[in-house]
Formats: structure tokens, sequence, C-alpha cells
């Protein structure tokens, strides 16, 4: 399969013509595991991020998508340099701020800005919305003109939001309400890059339109990239121009939104998709493949050797378990996107002939169906 | 007018097939801030071996119904009134020795969060084979035969050591499988399944909305499934049911609730979600304000402050009247069939492409 390789992965993942802002090269981050008595010894690492490559462009907005448990939220505080990276180089428009200093980072931070997952517990609840918005301008010593205060009050209008608002306390305020003010505070230091880790996953439905109109707005007007974790794959296309694909602490698939969602080679990624439940709106509509994966994640202290899919995969062969897939532009696929596959599918979500099912209980209820 | 103001609560004759059948069911709770009128004045029906959908907001009553359904409700604080009929069975009145032999036995329930739900102090194996126990008074050893056989009916591999673990050493995949044999030990009628699915990854869910699909099929228990995804519910549901603010607003089969939506609610629930194969730069269209307070619902259509809609529609219906929703096919809404209709074909279906 040797020759299906194209092009070396040297230049990352971008190549889009806009300027680079984020470069990361094999970002790895291992929390150890402490155990044994008297003394506690280091006995294993949970590996949630090992060696992922990624490259945000200025203004551009790149979502990460991924199951629980595969590192994409740890990728995301790491990049925001909330944690120490275990290994790896993290580059901030020419910088190298894998492991800088409080000092060294300090005009860093307020350009890469982060919006979390869940706006009950990200807020202070004894601090006004005034406070909160406004503690990000006092602690970088920044004096806009007009005041501080005023410039609350626009940013709370931008969000859309009461400037009036100004003196109430977060319990005040609905869900969708407190993640705009989550998104404000993010906003309030003109940032270059904002972190946004799963921003919706916790509000209504009817709410989490709102939010994703917000921040698509916001993007768009403001010229600022993002870097969109989420584990909802309908909500990452709308948002992202670019989307990269973890499982187990590693990048499998990245690619422009077209390729990963029309025309995704990695068979995780097609699982994936098969998996996402679709509303059908008529009868016509072709139908999508069917892919039912055995079992769970594994766990990312002992992943499996090779390729970490490997387990779940129905294409899995010897080569999967001794050799580790490199991310490259293999044959098929075009320019920038990069798949970690020795066997890749063929390029479409259409149907297939018959169906993946590897759950083993799945498919024997299916098996009695049809003999029926 | 008049036929429009009617209460929605008119009792209604019970179809020959209805198996569970719930009428102008109230549910409060008395709380400090007042009372919460949770669900307020519901009625549907569930046939046997047929799944009935809810979906709604958090908020919208669907998990309290299927609380009281179930008699899970504190009594101390909660005021039910209507009737909720299982099989000849009126079960609002009935006393709590009625219904611990029904629950489990006859009715089971599949919760959201199994590792809350299931008992960490007692291993997977005897939560199973309790209730199945108590139910058939069958011994301990019959007990654990059929809780291995369940077991791998839902996928559990090795079934027979996994017998002897404790929930903690399961992934959260495998804890909703236990659950889903659990609550199929009886072999229950009625299978309520309480968001089974929103705690687990994609991949993980899509193998459980199956497995349940399949065990349906087999096993042929009524299913009431709750969740605040479409996607799901349009692949689960034969009927749905659209609750918002603890009140059912639109009825009908899955298709055409979701196909052609009659409700400004469902019309906006469908047009705020993005498509995996809509267009993105379009944006999405979200429905204004938030979900209102159950303390103090607004008058009339509960939905009004937050649709667009309410100027086609003469006077102040929408503030001041209750729309009903009467039986089978249709939505609790002034507009009239003919406005809903063009609104929906001119405005609504074509963002939903």
């Amino acid at each position: 399969m040797s020759e299906n390789l194209t092009l070396p992965a040297q230049q990352g993942s971008t190549g889009t013509s806009t300027e680079e802002l984020l470069r990361v090269e094999g970002l790895t981050k291992h929390f150890p595991i402490y155990g044994g008595f008297p003394i506690k010894r280091k006995v294993g690492a949970v590996q949630a991020v090992d060696g992922i490559d990624l490259s945000i462009g200025v203004a551009e907005s790149v979502g990460m998508v991924g199951e629980s448990g595969c590192g994409k939220s740890t990728a995301g505080r790491l990049i925001t340099r909330l944690l120490e990276p275990t290994g790896g180089k993290i580059t901030y428009s020419g910088q190298d701020i894998s492991h800088a200093s409080r000092k060294q980072l300090a005009p860093v931070r307020s350009e890469i800005q982060m919006i979390f997952q869940d706006p009950y517990s990200s807020l202070n609840p004894r601090q006004t919305v005034g406070t909160i918005i406004k503690s990000p301008m006092e602690v970088n010593g920044i004096e806009p003109s007009g005041g501080r205060e005023k410039r609350v009050r626009e940013l709370l209008e931008l969000v859309g939001l009461n400037p009036e608002h100004y003196n109430r306390f977060p319990h005040e305020f609905s869900g969708g309400q407190r993640q705009r003010i989550g998104v404000a505070r993010a906003l309030a230091l003109k940032p270059k890059l904002i972190v946004a880790d799963e921003p919706v996953s916790a509000l209504d439905v009817s709410i989490q339109a709102q939010v994703v109109n917000l921040l698509k707005k916001v993007q768009e007007e403001m010229g600022i990239a993002f870097l969109f974790i989420a584990h909802d794959l309908a909500i990452v296309r709308h948002f992202s121009q670019r989307v990269a694909v973890m499982y187990l602490g590693k990048i499998v698939e990245v690619g422009d939104r077209d390729s990963i969602y029309n025309r995704p080679r990695h068979p995780y990624t097609h699982a994936l998709l098969s998996a996402v439940p679709e509303v059908a709106m008529d009868d016509e509509t072709e139908a999508r493949e069917r892919i039912r994966l055995a079992g769970d994640v594994p766990s990312p202290i002992h992943p499996p050797s090779g390729c970490r899919f490997r387990t779940r995969c129905w294409k899995a062969q010897d080569k999967c378990a001794s050799e580790e897939p490199p991310l490259l532009q293999i044959s098929g696929n075009r320019e920038n996107h990069l798949t970690a596959c020795h066997f890749p599918e063929d390029p479409t979500t259409e149907a297939r002939d018959e169906d993946v099912v590897l759950d083993p209980a799945l498919k024997a209820l299916e098996a009695d169906a049809k003999q029926d | 007018m008049t036929t429009l103001t009617k209460p929605e609560g008119a009792p209604a004759p019970t179809g020959p097939d209805s198996f569970l059948s719930v009428r102008d069911l109230k549910v409060q709770f008395s709380t400090e801030d007042g009372i919460v009128k949770a669900v307020d004045g519901l009625s549907f029906d569930v046939e046997r071996g047929k799944t009935l959908g809810i979906v709604g907001e958090s908020g919208s009553g669907k998990s309290v119904t299927n609380l009281t359904i179930l008699g899970l409700h504190n009594p101390m604080s909660t005021t039910v009134d209507g009737e909720i009929v299982l099989d000849g069975k009126e079960l609002v009145t009935a006393t709590e020795k009625e219904l611990e032999q029904l629950r489990g036995n006859k009715m089971a329930m599949i919760f959201q969060d199994p590792l809350t739900a299931l008992s960490p102090y007692y291993t997977v194996g005897r939560q199973l084979s309790e209730p199945f126990m108590k139910h058939t008074g069958a011994s301990k050893k019959e007990a654990k035969v059929r809780a291995v056989q369940m077991l791998e009916k839902v996928g559990i591999p090795q079934p027979k050591t996994r017998f002897d673990d404790y929930p903690h050493q399961f992934s959260g995949g495998m804890r909703q499988r236990a659950m889903i044999a659990m609550a199929l030990m009886c072999d229950p009628d009625l299978l309520i399944a309480d968001e089974p699915t929103t705690a687990l990854d994609v991949t993980v869910q899509a193998q459980i909305l199956d497995l349940l699909k399949d065990l349906q099929q087999e096993f042929g228990s009524a299913i009431i499934f709750i969740t605040h995804d479409l996607g799901v519910i349009s692949n689960m549901a034969d009927d749905l049911l659209v609750m918002y603010a603890g009140r059912a607003v639109e009825r009908g089969t899955v298709k055409e609730v979701l196909r052609t939506p009659q409700h400004p609610y469902a019309w906006g629930l469908l047009s705020s979600m993005p498509r995996l194969d809509g267009d993105i730069d379009e944006a999405l269209t979200p429905i204004p304000g938030s979900p209102p307070s159950l303390l103090n619902p607004p008058s009339g259509c509960p939905f009004h402050p937050r649709c667009a809609f309410t100027g086609e529609v003469s006077g102040s219906l929408c503030t001041d009247v209750r729309p009903s929703l009467g039986d089978g096919r249709g939505s609790a809404c002034h507009l009239s069939a003919e406005q809903k209709q063009t609104i929906f074909i001119d405005k609504i279906q074509p963002r939903l492409r």
C-alpha cells in the first residue's frame, strides 16, 4: 500500500494561502498515574493527547470532533496553555510558546481566549456580569477609550444582551444568556484566536442555534480564528472551514469541510458520520451507509498498538497492529486532506451493498429477524 | 371559535388498541417559590408493540410525566390529577403496594445516566436478579440463568463472569446495556426510556438505539421514548408528541410531525437544527427567547412570547385563550389549517433544505 502515499505531511495540515496563526507539531500530553504503597511511584500514564499536528490560519475556523475521552478538550487546553505539554511544540505567530513562562506568556494570553462548555460553572456566581467581563481588561491593564465600563456595555450589546444588565449576577440569566456572557468575556481583549470547547452542548436545542449564529457572526465580522471543539458533527460542519477528527489522542483525518463530510477516507470518520441520527425529511434522500461498531473506545492508558482504531475496525489486518499509519495525503484525496490509515475506504458516504454491523448482539438479533 | 376554546382534557374514548392511556394529566409541585405546573393537561395513548416518542426541551415536563406513570414522584409535595390507565388498571389512585407489583414487572424504565441509576454497592448480576426473583418467585439459580441470558442478548461479552462485576467495572455503553437487560428481565409490556442515549457517544448511541429497536421486535413491548434529539426520534418512534411548557403542542405519526409540522414550536425546532446535508452559508434560524418558567407560565398559548406568527391570528386569541389539542393528528395553535399550510410551505420548508 505504500505506493498510495504521494506527499509527506511536512506541510502540517494547512496550505491555504492565508497566513498561519498557530501551529502545533507532535503535541503530546500524558497525565501520570501514581500508585503503590508506601512510596507512590509513577505506574503509567493516560495518553490523552499523543502527537498531534495541526495549524490554524488567521481568521480561520477549524473544527475538532471526536468522542468523549479522545483528547479533544485536552488539546484545546494545551493550545491555550492552560496545561503544560509533555512534548511537542506550539508556535503562535512565529513564537514558540510550548514551554513559555508565565511572564513570557502574558502578552500571548490576551490574544488566545477560551469559551467553556458549562456556562453554569464557568462564571463566578459572586461577581456581577460587569465585573466578569471587565476583569480580563483589568488583569491586562487595558484602558479602552471611553473607559472599561463603556466597553463592557458595547460587548454586552454585541452578544445580544441588554447593556442595562451590567449589574446583574449570573444566576439571573438563562443558560443561553450565560453562554453569551462567556462569549463577551472572551471578546473583551480583542483576541486573535478563540478556543471554544463544546460551547453549545450544555444548552437546549432551541438555544443552541442562537449561540452558534452568534459565534459565527463574531468569527466572520471580527476576523477571529476559532478552534471549535465539539462532538456534534452537524454543528461543527456548520461552523468550520476545516475539520480534524480525533480518536484516542491522535488526529486520524483532517481536511476541508467537504472532504471530511462528503469524501471521508478513514473508517472511523465513516463510522462517526453514519452514526449521526438525522431526521429523514423525505423518502427520496439517498440512503446513507450504516456502520455499527462494536464496544466502546479503548482506554487511553493502554491504547492499542499500531493504528489505535484497529480494535474496532472492520478492515484491520496484521499490518495495522504492527505499524502506525502516518497522517498523509493518500492517493485519491484532495489537497490538504490527510488521512492516517493503511486501508482507506472509498470517498463516499452512500449506502453500501451490505451494512457493516460489528456489534455481536445486533448481529445475532438481526440474523434471527432475517430467518423469520 | 367555540370549538377552539374547548378544554383540552375533554374525556376521549380510548382506542381499542391503546394499552396505556393518559387523560388530562396534571402534575404540580409545591415549592418555596410557589406551585410549579410541571404537566398541565396532557393526554396521549400508547399502543402495544408501538413506540411513542416524546420530544421537548428541558423543563417541558416529559420526564415528570413518565415518573408519574411509574408512581415515582414524591407524594408529599406533588399533586396528581387526571387518569393514567395501564391495561385497564387505573394508576393515579393505585396504592404503593399495587404499583410495586407493576414496576419492574409490567412496566420498566431505562434511565438517562446508568452510573447513577445503578447501585454501586451491588453487583450487576444481583441488581438484575432481584426484580425477577421478587416478581416471578424464581430461585436465585433460575434468576441467574435468566440474567446471564439477558446480558448476552444485549451484547455484553462473557456474561457469566460479568454477572459478578460491579457497575464501575463496566464502561458507559456497557452500563446502558446492563440497564436495558435489567428493564427487560421480567418481559415488561411497557418500557419507558428517558433519554437513554444522551450520556453516550454517537457511535455507541447508534449501537444502543438499533439494539433497542431489534429487542422491541422480539419482545413486543410498547415503548415511550423521551428525548430532545429529533434525529434520534425520527429513527426510533412510530408516533410523536411534542411537548412545550408541560403541555402537548403537536401530535401525529413521526413522519407527519417531522415532514409537515403544524405548530410554530415544531417549525422552530426543525429549522434551528443544523443538518449534515444542509446549506452551510444559510444561518440557522433559532427560536428567539428562552423556555418559560413553569412557576408562572404565559397566559393563553404558552409559546406566544416566542412565536413569530401571533400577528396572523385575529385579536388577542394567542395571549388570552389556550389552544386545544384534539385526538389524533393535530397541533395546539390558533392558526387556521390553511394558514399553517401556507406558512409552512412558503416560509418554513425552504429553510429545511
